[in-house]
């Protein structure tokens, strides 16, 4: 006869918090198993009430949306916690924050409301720095690649090596000049599958234009958000800080 | 300049490597102090992949002690992964430090501390890239002190030239020592260099300088003689012991890695030493005599612990926890106060007795039931019998039909292949064994679908201990045996697939062999594995027995010796072994008698509940046996302090808890007794998967 888990199942889940937060210097070499490892002991630490799974190995309910590579710092990072006692987001930001390595910055939390935060999702705005490379050079491997309708690029997935197009999820590709050796390269990119990172761009601008940068550039995403007709990004949080503002409202009338 | 980060120039090179996580820092309780404000500086290394060497409690242990003393720095280095390696040779960069990411040149002392043999050709690496001159007569004064501890330093002959002192036994007082003596020398302006702050060193009987040790040969090979060749120094070093666990709660603030690592959990030494008597296990000898943790302590180490890190599972780290004298009063204490706080315990549960199974049910009240671990060592009875490992087939069989009836799927059984006297009958017994516990577990449960696994290590011979006199079996002996016992499993209907099989291949062994019971010939032969290229020997994609046996053939033949001469060879009583004139208090003719009582199949009884039987640990190091019942409860939780310097011992002490492999059962986590002889898990494994 099969074991069960003994006494009451776990308490509900009574509140969904998202946050946002960064991924920043020397902690951009986390991949995403780390960072969620890193948070759950973060969010014991910080004492956070988790509602957690039920059976034999309850698991605190987080729902992580997307992740940046290892390597790649992040400024828009996101995930809801499905906790069993309401908190003030502000506080539990704070004590999390501080429970959290520095470079795990915490940077927005807010109360879900409404939709999904996955269904608010579609584009991330990157931006890379190239040291080594001088901004003629990128822009014109850059005007190349824009020139294509389809630049495929190969890379090893976790369902093997795979194939695909980089060309077609790239919305916005622009050039800087960050300094005499070292350009810069800001992206918007749309989410597909298998998500186009920087490093896929970077290979199919090796592909077109023989662009090889000497020393690895440094991708960091800036935004996440659902795509504007003008390229821009809508903030992810908004509707929720949103309805809270009306809820808010509301009481206090 | 000294002390200056190489992180910029490191960086660069990161993305190129696997898992660059492990190389950034920023651990949780790690520390930074600033270079300048120290007076002595540590660089601690772990001379395997930082995933293995992070968690390794020895190391945590000495990082936080050193670095609660407020002009000392401690930082940690791991070994680098080849990758890495050729990236830092191509742009010169030196070993670093993952803290402060210094160079290890820049330190005064760089203490590595080995829990396995098997390290060593990582040691040579680790120097070279540090800039270090891997021959220790070679270093100069801006060179630092390179300093040996852990379990298999006991028998540093092979390493001897490598290294500058040798720490033996447990470290905590030791590493202070050691600090004082530096610091006075230094302020003293350095006076006689080196050599005279390694003679300060031994004077004081902190550590052995193998330098001031001279070994003389006989025509046929063998050690004529170890003689001391100062007058100031000890003729015999010997080991430190801690001697109250109770003043020495570390670590407080455990490391909490980034990076994913072979144990992520809070682990918490629930005592030293083990007086089991087991013959062939080297940490049992050496680490003598048991000396507990209380149970107030051990309570307030774990609120503590889980606190500062937010790990979610506590292991009970021991050499055989269940033996602990408050054992049960411990788990149900834990088990009743993180009901609710989804932490998970765990304990090793190397025991042959219901009594562990009801620990195991305790600490997994609402967990999972997976995998239970024992660990009868030999088949038969009579093998059992030569190694003192007091289990019968009756003990296994009522053992694991309590544990199947309490809900537990799988039982894990543990054995060693090439124990002294071993036959093929006696390795055919396993069989028996296993058909044994899968009829009780059928019997039991009511189901048929009933699963063991059965794992065996090679044997191999370790000094210190009553089987350090023996033959080692040739790995072809040990691989024939394995075969053996693996068609006899798979020709048996009834069992078949219900076992699983997971052994290694025993020519990892035979090198294990040699460097453990080398002498300082041995060393010629690691730096030329070294050389040609040899790297992380522990792991079975890395290590090359035939570089080895090359090697063994072209330093050693020519000197009448070989690497059979080193392993396969039996000892008599009057030769004179590497490693007689360093004392682990353990007497030599106690050994020696202890051996033939083994060949006679003579089991001895633990000295914690039985008179003295003269070992010699006792008398020889000051020491006593300290365990409870205190009678004391697990509350009130009275926190450890962190951070609270304590005061520089005056004199002594060592090495401690290696890394030992100790897991915890319950909860599915895989259990390994931590015998000094066995090889790590990471080799072959064969036959139905577990």
């Amino acid at each position: 006869m099969a074991r069960r888990p003994e006494g009451p199942p776990p308490p509900p889940v009574v509140q969904r918090v998202r946050l946002r937060f960064a991924k920043r210097g020397r902690l951009r070499f986390l991949s995403h198993r780390d960072v969620a490892r890193t948070f759950e002991r973060g969010l014991r630490r910080a004492a956070v009430p988790m509602a957690y799974s039920a059976g034999f190995s309850p698991h605190p309910r987080i729902s992580w949306v997307g992740a940046a590579p290892t390597g790649a710092a992040s400024e828009a990072e996101y995930v809801e916690l499905a906790l069993a006692v309401e908190v003030e987001p502000a506080q539990l930001q704070a004590d999390l924050d501080a429970a959290l390595p520095p470079g795990l910055d915490v940077v927005g939390a807010v109360v879900a409301e409404g939709t999904g935060l996955a269904e608010r999702i579609d584009a991330s705005r990157w931006v890379v720095r190239l040291p080594g490379v001088a901004e003629p050079e990128l822009r014109g491997a850059v005007t190349e690649l824009l020139r294509h309708e389809v630049v495929e690029v190969e890379r090893a997935t976790k369902d093997g090596r795979r194939r695909f197009d980089v060309r077609a999820a790239i919305v916005l590709a622009v050039c800087r000049a960050g300094n005499d050796t070292c350009a810069i390269l800001e992206l918007v990119v749309r989410h597909t599958t298998p998500a186009v990172r920087p490093d896929d761009v970077l290979t199919a601008l090796g592909v077109v234009a023989g662009l090889r940068p000497s020393v690895p550039p440094e991708p960091t995403r800036l935004e996440q958000g659902r795509l504007r007709d003008d390229g821009t990004l809508a903030d992810p949080l908004a509707p929720d800080r949103n309805d809270a503002g009306r809820l808010a409202g509301r009481s206090s009338a | 300049m000294s002390g200056q980060s190489l992180f910029a120039r490191l960086e660069p090179l990161l993305p190129r490597v696997r898992r660059p996580v492990q190389y950034v820092g920023g651990e949780g309780n790690s520390i930074v102090k600033p270079w300048d404000a120290a007076v002595v500086r540590w660089a601690l290394m772990y001379p395997d992949a930082y995933e293995v060497g992070l968690p390794n409690q020895g190391l945590q242990i000495l990082y936080e002690i050193l670095n609660e003393q407020p002009d000392v720095l401690a930082e940690r280095t791991y070994s680098v992964w080849p990758d890495l390696e050729a990236l830092l040779r191509e742009h010169g960069v030196a070993q670093f430090t993952v803290d402060g990411h210094r160079a290890v040149r820049d330190f005064d002392v760089l203490g590595v501390s080995f829990s396995t043999e098997l390290g060593y050709t990582n040691l040579l690496t680790a120097l070279d890239l540090a800039g270090i001159p891997l021959q220790a007569e070679r270093r100069g004064e801006a060179d630092p002190l390179v300093v040996a501890g852990g379990h298999a330093a006991f028998n540093p002959e092979p390493i001897a030239g490598f290294v500058d002192a040798v720490v033996l036994g447990d470290g905590e007082q030791a590493v202070l020592g050691i600090t004082d003596v530096i610091r006075g020398w230094k302020a003293a302006g350095a006076p006689g260099g080196r050599t005279e702050l390694l003679a300060r060193l031994a004077r004081r009987r902190l550590v052995y300088v193998p330098a001031f040790y001279d070994v003389t040969y006989r025509p046929d090979g063998r050690i004529q003689a170890v003689t001391v060749n100062r007058d100031d120094v000890p003729t015999r070093p010997s080991k430190h012991t801690l001697s109250d666990l109770d003043a020495w709660p570390y670590p407080k603030a455990p490391l909490v890695p980034l990076a994913e690592t072979v144990h992520e959990r809070l682990s918490v030494e629930i005592f030293r030493g083990c007086t089991r008597g087991c013959r062939f296990c080297q940490a049992g000898m050496i680490t003598r005599p048991v000396r507990e943790r209380n149970i107030e302590t051990v309570g307030a180490m774990i609120e503590t612990g889980l606190r500062a890190t937010g790990f979610s599972e506590v292991g009970l780290l021991s050499l055989s926890s269940a033996d602990h004298t408050e054992i049960g009063e411990i788990a149900t204490g834990l088990a009743d106060r993180y009901e609710n706080e989804k932490i998970s315990l765990s304990l090793p549960s190397t025991r042959v007795d219901a009594f562990n199974v009801t620990l195991a049910n305790e600490f997994s009240r609402n967990g999972r039931r997976s995998g239970l671990t024992f660990a009868p060592e030999g088949g038969s009875e009579r093998l059992r019998k030569v190694i003192n490992k007091m289990v019968s087939a009756e003990d296994l069989v009522r053992t694991v039909s309590t544990a199947y009836a309490h809900g537990w799927r799988q039982v894990k059984l543990y054995f060693m292949c090439g124990l002294p006297t071993e036959t093929d009958q006696d390795v055919l017994e396993i069989a028996d064994l296993a058909r044994e516990v899968i009829r009780a577990g059928r019997r039991a449960s009511g189901h048929r679908d009933i699963r063991c696994t059965v794992s065996i290590g090679g044997f191999v011979p370790k000094p210190h201990t009553p089987f350090q006199w023996v033959g080692q079996a040739s790995h072809e002996v040990t691989d024939a045996r394995l075969k053996l016992l693996r068609d006899t499993v798979r020709a048996d209907k009834e069992i078949a697939h219900a076992v699983g099989f997971r052994y290694h291949d025993g020519r990892p062994g035979i090198i294990e062999g040699l460097l453990a019971r080398g002498d300082r010939r041995v060393g010629a032969v690691i730096e030329r594995v070294w050389c040609e290229g040899g790297r992380f020997d522990g792991w079975s994609e890395h290590f090359s027995f035939e570089r080895w046996e090359s090697a063994c053939a072209a330093e050693l033949e020519p000197l009448g010796v070989g690497l059979d001469w080193f392993t396969t060879r039996e000892r008599d009583e009057r030769e004179v072994l590497a490693w007689d004139h360093l004392d682990a208090g353990l007497d030599r003719d106690w050994l020696w008698a202890d051996w033939q009582e083994a060949l006679r199949g003579t089991e001895l009884d633990d000295c914690r509940w039985t008179p003295c039987y003269d070992c010699g640990v006792c008398p020889t190091m000051g020491t006593d046996t300290q365990i409870g019942p205190t009678g004391r409860s697990l509350l009130p939780v009275v926190s450890v302090s962190a951070g609270t310097p304590v005061v520089a011992a005056a004199g002594v002490s060592v090495d401690g808890v290696d890394g030992v492999d100790i897991e915890a059962a319950p909860g599915g986590v895989e259990d390994r007794p931590a015998a000094g002889s066995r090889l790590r898990p990471a080799a072959v494994s064969s036959g139905t998967p577990a």
